[in-house]
């Protein structure tokens, strides 16, 4: 030991000997010419330990792409050649990522489901001779470690995760319509029990360190470290290798075993996988759960449970087989596709178009305390926004302030927080009845009530105070910025923010632009909203923006159908089964029936006969009744406190009755129900795009699936037209143009579509 | 003499070094020889201050440091706090009724006994009409008695303060659950049998889960040693080094104990058990021996082991504090001028631990000294770890340019004038007792080997840190 130390000194370190523990020789030695750099993968040599680096360059990830496998394979095939190397460490150079995972683009490229299979037997292979490497293999986590890269994590014999909030271990493969494809689906199991592997890969839920480390999915932990004598992250991966190196070592030298201790629990439920009996209601139970959650409109989940239990029931080898012939299966599918498609569209919507704003905002001020306002001060002292919420009454002010203590002590609850950081958190907030402080605001948000007399007092008001480069922002689903904007000083300070309720909860942010709006304001509002965590979509000015307006026609018809005497119920799950999340009806109740209303009013006024159908007569008068949604206790539904199940509102029925309306048999199947709702909500899509309100259809379908819930097995609306074709929705809105007229009438881009074959993704 | 010295440097605040220098020789050869060697190199001859105070330490005793759950486990804080005002007034001959004023430290709070400090004064014997305070700060509580009652004698309000500190880690208060607290405070309130039938019957079992206290921070939940096993890992200190520097902490500390020099410890008759002369904690034990120890907070791969940390301790200190002209108008001889000192403060979680690093170039700038002008540091040694981890953050240019905003290093204290009688690691650590050690270490090392600066520094829970200038009185 003490030679050795002698050795590591001598060669390399005598000035730093001390930054090292002693133990083992510090020797990087290049063999010369046989070895050259790679650009993907490289590896160094400590004594006997090789220490596999993995970093793409360019780049903020390491995703495994084909290079990289390739040189990866390279990579070990010289370690398993070379007798000094008894043992390795595989670890990411990148603090923040370990691999987040395939890359989603090699799976795009192919053509067949053949190429598709080809590439996950190769993953297959190359992860089953780590498996059986007679070399101990340690994975030493940092960052994400996402789909293929935990399957590379956990075919090795070890793994060693550092313990921060960036590490998080996942398979989220199933979010993109795809199972693990390079045997994840079948040491899953075996590693953490099928009940566990099961609620890992049907959900996609990112599992942090800690946890993982309790359910057997890494070995070890270590903790990230603070600054020393260089930056913190780069210290703690240097750290992570220096133990994962030490564990090589014990691996190889078999004074630490790869087998883990099992808690009680775990005992318990390995023993209860092992009666096959069990195993088949597990299988039952879980299949049963999925169906229900997802209407059978996703293929992946249930592709997924079969092919585990192939796996176990059939052995490994059918496992393999099967999850390579579901994995090609699935990447062919629209649904896949699709979710494909919302991935790189979120992506894209997480960027910032506009670059950085010229004054970075600091100091944030909203305006109305309500569900809104606390909601967007919520999300934005959470990310370290210096926040002034301002009402006009103390009690409105202290709900607002309860609202947001609630949402981050639910945090703390899940403990995504510590109580002492929420305590931090919670003192950047400062709630206040008056305009004290605005001076030294850099943006105001307004989320008063929907009424724009008072949006022009507020703008008024706040305008005498703020400073000059103060943004203006106002939070509206429904009025045009550009009548907000018209008693404004400034407008080209003015834009729109328009968040989603829960706004703790719901990703999506409309930003929207007038004509006067600066540059630099899009900038400023982008990079805050970014902050919040927001996907965002950058939409131009106009009555009901995107999101409201595509919306609006929709609901139209959602009246129509229940005057035609579907009720709610029905209408409800046809709409879920279809792929929405929420029923139209509950919708209504959600959003509020006073709110849809209002808007339903506003747009009709401005669009006219398109945005007709349905009789608002229906809503004017449930709000004169009161029945305003879940806020007031009654909708079309009855909501009761701690009441799980709802029942409708009979007393509805009466107003339905006085406003029925004879069906039409030849487009009333529950199939033609459905298409009435969803090409109404397309064909307006595809208007906004078509008139430039749009930018993007990636932005269409971003903001129709994240923000109103179109189904995301369909990817949006654009997507959708790509996927089913255009000419056949044209002929469905054509067949019910037939019967209602101008309601259905298909756009001209929607038409243009059609004849050209055009596809809004090329 | 000193003031004339001290106006003569007022004026030369201005010019280099050098010109100091040249200055100081001529004065010096006029006269006593011996100290002039000493100021020789020294950048300012004494921090005596025009228009204040001079404050000075008459002295310190402190009653042995025993490892806790050992001969003082029977006992209460306040006896081993008035068994430390007793020796000091032995010491000292101090009448009691001179005595201004009372300030203990202490840290874990024995809640029967909260303020400390006027229990003990009152059992010790000292005038009731002499008001006590306790004060608490983590591992510098007795730190922040002597600088509150350096103000109070600067501020003119007092001449003569006592300040001391005591931790008995033997007895800690554990707690009753918050649901029992509840249920008992809310059965007190109570007023009919039916009240307090269905308050019982809300009882479940699981109230019976008591509360430790535990030596975590509040704001992360961390405890310390994990936060120092962490620290010594971002540093790149290594087991064997820690395991290295806890020998040495140990062997000097043997050292000094056998050659007498702890001279700061008073005996202590402790009721119906044996008197108890010297420290029991410390034991030079063998690198071999320390690197069987597992570690003791990261486990299994952590460095920071028992054998490598400070120990629980129960033990408690207390010095004499007097204006200079009080205590030479009464005859004292003292032992060293207290002088400038700072409080510091950082980041709980990752710098824990650093308080001293970034002390000590404070101190050192606000006293107009360099490290070179320190004959005698002494660091409190929290952990082998924690103590290397400072010397790399105070050798390193990255670490003072990106978190200290300085534009370079802060510099190594020699290790030959580095806590050289052993440290908290070895005499072990009392919470609220620890500073008032360290003081008088200083002190008596600046007295025996013929130093005249001497810097005091230590971290302490909450990020927090402290840095002061201990001035040999000179002879």
């Amino acid at each position: 030991m003490v030679a050795s130390r002698a050795i590591g000194s001598l060669s390399r370190f005598t000035a730093s000997r001390t930054l090292r523990s002693p133990g083992y020789i510090c020797r990087y030695f290049t063999r010369s010419s046989t070895l050259l750099a790679r650009a993907h993968v490289n590896y160094g040599v400590k004594g006997d330990v090789a220490v596999v680096r993995i970093n793409s360059p360019n780049s903020k990830v390491n995703t495994l792409n084909k290079e990289l496998q390739s040189e990866f394979v390279e990579v070990m095939n010289e370690i398993w050649a070379n007798d000094q190397i008894r043992s390795a460490v595989l670890i990411s150079s990148k603090p923040g990522c370990f691999i987040a995972g395939a890359d989603i683009n090699m799976i795009a490229t192919c053509k067949t489901s053949q190429e598709v299979i080809q590439l996950s037997q190769e993953g297959q292979r190359t992860f089953e001779k780590l498996e059986k490497s007679t070399k101990p293999i340690v994975a030493a986590i940092s960052g994400s470690c996402l789909g293929g890269g935990l399957e590379l994590a956990i075919s090795c014999q070890y793994r060693i995760a550092t313990k921060d909030r960036k590490t998080v271990l996942g398979t989220p493969e199933v979010l993109l319509g795809i199972l693990p494809g390079a045997g994840g689906t079948q040491r899953l199991p075996k590693m953490v029990g099928i009940p566990a592997a099961f609620d890992m890969m049907l959900t996609g839920r990112n599992i942090r360190a800690d946890r993982a480390k309790k359910m057997g999915l890494v070995d070890q932990l270590v903790e990230p470290l603070g600054p020393g004598v260089k930056p913190p992250e780069e210290r703690t991966i240097e750290y992570l290798e220096e133990i994962a190196v030490t564990f090589a070592k014990g691996l190889s030298d078999k004074k630490i075993s790869p087998k883990r201790d099992k808690g009680l629990m775990e005992k318990l439920t390995s023993y209860a996988t092992s009666i096959p009996f069990i195993r088949q209601q597990i299988y039952k139970k879980v299949e049963e759960k999925v169906q229900k959650q997802t209407k059978g409109l996703y293929p992946a989940p249930l592709q997924i449970i079969d092919v585990v239990k192939t796996g176990i029931e059939q052995g490994s080898d059918a496992g393999y087989l099967c999850e390579s012939q579901k994995f090609g299966e699935l990447a062919m599918t629209k649904e896949s596709k699709a979710l494909i498609g919302l991935y790189h569209g979120q992506v894209l919507c997480k960027k910032n178009k506009f670059g950085a704003p010229q004054k970075d905002v600091k100091n944030l001020a909203i305006l109305g305390a309500g569900l809104m306002g606390a909601g967007i001060a919520q999300v934005s002292v959470d990310k370290g926004l210096k926040t002034i919420l301002k009402d006009a009454t103390v009690a409105g002010l202290g709900r607002g302030q309860q609202q947001v203590f609630k949402g981050l002590n639910d945090k703390v609850k899940k403990k995504a927080l510590t109580s002492f950081e929420r305590d931090s958190i919670f003192s950047k907030l400062t709630g206040q009845l008056d305009y004290h402080g605005f001076e030294k605001v850099d943006m105001v948000i307004e989320a008063v009530f929907e009424d724009l007399n008072l949006k022009h007092r507020v703008l008024k008001e706040v305008e005498a105070v703020i400073p000059q480069h103060c943004v203006f922002a106002s939070n509206t689903s429904a009025l045009p910025i550009n009548e907000i904007a018209a008693v404004s000083k400034r407008p080209d300070k003015v834009i729109g923010m328009h968040y989603f309720s829960p706004v703790d909860k719901m990703q999506l942010l409309e930003i929207i632009t007038t004509e006067k709006t600066s540059k630099d304001t899009t900038a400023s509002a982008v990079t805050v909203g970014l902050k919040q965590g927001k996907v965002i979509i950058v939409v131009k000015d106009g009555p009901g923006f995107y999101t409201t307006r595509c919306l609006a026609p929709m609901m139209s018809e959602v009246i129509r159908i229940l005057q035609e005497g579907t009720d709610p119920k029905k209408l409800d799950s046809l709409t879920t089964s279809f792929g929405f999340p929420v029923g139209a009806a509950t919708l209504v109740d959600e959003v509020g029936v006073d709110v849809a209303k209002h808007v339903a009013e506003d747009l009709g006024k401005a669009f006219g006969e398109r945005f007709g159908g349905g009789n608002l007569e229906l809503l004017k008068q449930m709000v004169s009744k009161g029945f305003l949604g879940r806020k007031s206790g009654k909708g079309f539904y009855i909501y009761q406190e701690g009441v799980k199940s709802k029942n409708l509102n009979s007393d509805v029925d009466s107003i339905l009755a006085s406003l029925k309306m004879p069906p039409k048999s030849e487009v009333s199947s529950d199939e033609d129900i459905q298409y009435r709702l969803v090409t109404r909500f397309v064909n307006e899509a595809a208007m906004c795009l078509q008139e430039g309100i749009l930018a993007t259809p990636a932005e269409g379908d971003i903001g129709a699936v994240f923000g109103l819930g179109f189904p995301p097995c369909l990817g949006g609306p654009f997507r959708f037209v790509d996927l089913y074709g255009a000419q056949k929705i044209v002929d469905r809105l054509r067949k019910y143009e037939a019967v209602y007229g101008k309601q259905f009438t298909p756009c001209q881009l929607l038409i243009d579509h059609a004849n050209s074959l055009k596809k809004f993704y090329q | 003499m000193t003031s004339i010295l001290t106006c003569t440097f007022k004026n030369l605040h201005s010019t280099s070094k050098w010109a100091l220098r040249f200055f100081i020789r001529p004065l010096s050869c006029s006269s006593q020889l011996q100290a002039a060697q000493a100021a020789q190199t020294k950048s300012k001859k004494t921090l005596t201050k025009a228009n204040v105070r001079n404050i000075v330490v008459v002295d310190g005793v402190r009653i042995p440091f025993l490892l806790s759950g050992t001969l003082y486990k029977d006992l209460m804080p306040h006896d081993l706090a008035r068994a430390a005002l007793t020796g000091l007034l032995h010491r000292t001959n101090v009448p009691k009724e001179v005595v201004d004023y009372l300030i203990f430290g202490t840290v874990i709070q024995e809640v029967k006994t909260s303020n400390v400090a006027r229990e003990a004064a009152l059992g010790a014997g000292f005038s009731d009409k002499t008001p006590a305070h306790t004060v608490t700060m983590a591992c510098i509580s007795a730190n922040q008695a002597m600088t509150t009652g350096v103000g109070l004698i600067a501020s003119g309000q007092c001449d003569v303060v006592v300040a001391g500190g005591v931790e008995l880690m033997s007895d800690i208060p554990i707690r009753h659950s918050r649901k029992m607290r509840k249920m008992m405070l809310d059965l007190n309130k109570a007023k009919t049998m039916g009240q307090r039938l269905s308050l019982i019957s809300k009882f479940r079992l699981n109230f019976l889960a008591p509360e430790l206290p535990a030596v975590a921070e509040f704001s992360t939940s961390e405890t310390m040693g994990h936060s120092a096993d962490r620290l010594a890992a971002a540093f790149a200190v290594s087991r064997l080094e820690q395991d290295e520097y806890a020998l040495r902490s140990h062997s000097l500390a043997k050292k000094a104990q056998d050659e007498g020099l702890l001279s700061d410890v008073v005996p202590f008759k402790v009721p119906g058990k044996d008197t108890v002369t010297q420290d029991n904690g410390i034991r030079p034990s063998s690198l071999e021996q320390m690197a069987k120890l597992k570690p003791a907070f990261i486990k299994p791969y952590g460095t920071v082991t028992a054998a490598n940390s400070s120990f629980l301790t129960d033990g408690a200190s207390a010095m004499l504090i007097m204006a200079e002209d009080k205590a030479l108008a009464m005859g004292y001889k003292p032992k060293a001028y207290l002088r400038d000192f700072v409080y510091v403060s950082q980041d709980p979680k990752d710098q824990l631990l650093l308080g001293p690093t970034y002390a000590t170039p404070k101190v050192l700038e606000k006293a107009g000294l360099t490290m070179s002008d320190i004959d005698a540091f002494e660091f409190h040694e929290a952990f082998s770890g924690q103590i290397l981890a400072n010397f790399k953050a105070m050798d390193s240019d990255w670490f003072a340019q990106n978190y200290m905003g300085r534009k370079t290093k802060v510099g190594l204290p020699p290790l030959e004038k580095f806590n050289t009688w052993g440290g908290s690691l070895s005499l072990g650590h009392p919470f609220g007792a620890t500073g008032c050690r360290l003081v008088m270490a200083a002190a008596n090392r600046l007295q025996k080997d013929g130093g005249q600066y001497g810097l005091v520094a230590a971290c302490a829970a909450g990020g927090q840190g402290h840095a002061m200038i201990v001035e040999a009185y000179p002879k």
